[in-house]
């Protein structure tokens, strides 16, 4: 080991740029938050506000109503595709023909552009263009209107996110079942247990490890979605599938109303973080009783 | 293991699924190589090579603010990359190498910089770039440096947590004995960890490249004009009234192309990276 001067410098430009892009706005947007700021008001400078933005947040019927579609899609998304990820990486687990070129195929969506991914699916549901409405009318007789209905556009959504983020799930889940030591499942075989003894009793305790993180990950990146929502759907029809992320985008954040806007940054961000406490808790507490 | 039918079911299934996964792709492909007339009417999934056409690949890549957003996202997603590849070696061999009282917080600090969701954040970056980031008439609002600079916050992490994971594997009794030798921390740098890490390095700046090249939310916000990037291009084509669906489809097929090129480079690396190497792949 050698001597820390030496290592502080060659952390100190990390450090010095995430300070900068990281820290520095939380502050900013920590401080704000307890302002009264708005351009377009009668009185356009800053002026002390105490708590008085977030008592506004707990009556806002729209930030409430977002908040609850986000948590809404986040356990639908999350849940279909850690079922449908592990089903697919079992799947993946037997030996078939052309294996590796299935795989490259199946992470693609991983690699592509939200905004491209949602530019993709709006071209498959634009009515008149796209095949999805016309097979749905064509073939079950269904009005498929994205503009229209809501439960279809939520729908749509959690589809495109499924189509988007299951790889993920698969890939993640296969290398953990490729880790997986073969012994134990080979002498359950010996003694005569069932395929789904097996799999309750010995694959999926230890894959826990594999699927909390997934699962954790997952959670994440559902709460933050903006940009394939958007070109979908743009959050409609109304505010039915304007998540969390996209109403501060679009409709906070345009207003103007800086310190309200600030305080709902701040609240997100918190949320985002007590799930995340929660899910760790979780994690630790079942550890905790398994031993 | 598997039973010789069960491998062909097997088969079967995985090209159901491919085709699930190709179809919207597809789709978008046949729209974008499409003539206007022929957009609308019943959808058919094959290729009809007699009326296709280029010109809406044509059209957009001969126009001239197409053309600016492209080389602003290959000039944003090129230099983010080398230098979160370059702050990151840094950090990382520190991370590695050096004894240093809390370098846990830092490094846990560090990663949280990924997790938070970036809507929390438009708002004062927004703010600090228009009016505290400047320098008279100068500010980083709408500038390719003001974007460089930010998507670190989304990939110099990443490249932290992905390179000191290699720097681990490599010995680190090749850099005592140059160190022993007399070489400099910089000498060891350049001459033993950059060579040995390379693969990982490369790994790790087309990983971060293509993260910049995605990224939109704030790239919408923080630009205007000048440093606007490929993917505030193509969601332009949605605001506007009188969607031009061809051409739209050809921004967007443009845009996940190199997503698409680079995927043979990295699939093995995808799972540790998207993980944060909390699962190996």
């Amino acid at each position: 080991m050698r001597s820390s001067t030496t290592g502080w410098l060659l952390l100190a430009p990390t450090i010095a740029v995430l300070v900068l892009t990281g820290v520095l706005p939380f502050l900013y947007v920590l401080a704000i938050s307890f302002f009264d700021w708005n351009l377009f008001a009668v009185n356009p400078e800053p002026r002390w506000a105490a708590a008085n933005n977030f008592r506004r947040l707990v009556h806002d019927a729209e930030f409430l109503k977002s908040i609850w579609l986000t948590l809404l899609f986040t356990l639908w998304v999350v849940a279909s595709q850690v079922i449908l990820g592990f089903a697919l990486a079992r799947l993946m687990m037997r030996d078939f023909p052309f294996k590796k070129v299935f795989r490259a195929v199946h992470t693609l969506p991983l690699m592509i552009a939200p905004i491209a991914v949602g530019a993709t699916w709006r071209l498959m549901t634009v009515p008149g263009l796209g095949p999805i409405p016309y097979y749905l009318k064509d073939w079950f007789g269904i009005d498929y209107r994205l503009s229209m209905f809501p439960d279809q556009a939520f729908a749509s959504v959690v589809v495109m996110d499924i189509w988007h983020w299951t790889p993920f799930v698969t890939l993640t889940i296969l290398a953990g079942l490729s880790n997986l030591p073969q012994e134990p499942v080979e002498q359950a075989r010996i003694d005569g247990a069932q395929e789904w003894q097996i799999f309750r009793d010995i694959v999926l305790p230890a894959m826990k490890p594999v699927l909390l993180t997934t699962i954790f990950i997952r959670i994440m990146d559902a709460l933050r979605v903006v940009d394939e929502v958007w070109m979908l759907t743009q959050g409609g029809p109304g505010a039915e599938t304007r998540f969390i992320g996209l109403h501060i985008w679009k409709i906070v954040f345009p207003k103007t109303d800086y310190g309200y806007g600030s305080a709902m940054s701040l609240l997100t961000l918190y949320m985002t973080i007590v799930i995340c406490w929660l899910l760790y808790a979780a994690m630790t507490a079942r550890k905790d009783r398994a031993s | 293991m598997t039973r010789p039918g069960q491998r062909w079911t097997t088969f079967a299934i995985w090209i159901l699924l491919s085709l699930l996964t190709l179809l919207p792709i597809w789709w978008m492909f046949l729209v974008s190589v499409k003539q206007r007339a022929d957009l609308f009417g019943k959808p058919s999934f094959l290729l009809d090579v007699s009326s296709m056409t280029w010109d809406n690949y044509a059209s957009v890549i001969t126009n001239p603010s197409f053309q600016k957003y492209m080389l602003n996202s290959l000039i944003v997603s090129t230099a983010n990359a080398a230098l979160v590849c370059a702050l990151g070696l840094l950090a990382a061999y520190a991370m590695s190498r050096y004894r240093m009282k809390g370098k846990d917080n830092i490094f846990f600090w560090v990663l949280t910089n990924r997790m938070a969701p970036p809507a929390a954040f438009l708002l004062p970056l927004y703010l600090l770039y228009t009016g505290v980031f400047q320098a008279g008439e100068w500010s980083l609002f709408d500038t390719r440096i003001g974007l460089i600079l930010l998507y670190c916050v989304l990939n110099l992490p990443f490249a932290f947590w992905l390179l000191q994971g290699i720097i681990d594997g490599i010995p680190a009794e090749l850099d005592e004995a140059a160190y022993v030798d007399g070489a400099s921390t910089w000498q060891v740098l350049r001459t033993i960890i950059i060579p040995l890490a390379g693969p990982g390095i490369a790994v790790t700046g087309i990983l971060t490249w293509v993260f910049a090249w995605n990224e939109y939310l704030f790239a919408s916000t923080l630009t205007s004009v000048n440093a606007r990037t490929i993917t505030t291009g193509l969601a332009e084509f949605v605001t506007v009234t009188g969607t031009n669906w061809g051409q739209m489809a050809a921004v967007a097929m443009l845009t996940l192309l190199p997503a698409a090129l680079v995927l043979a480079l990295v699939q093995k690396h995808i799972v540790a990276g998207l993980t944060f190497g909390a699962v190996k792949g």
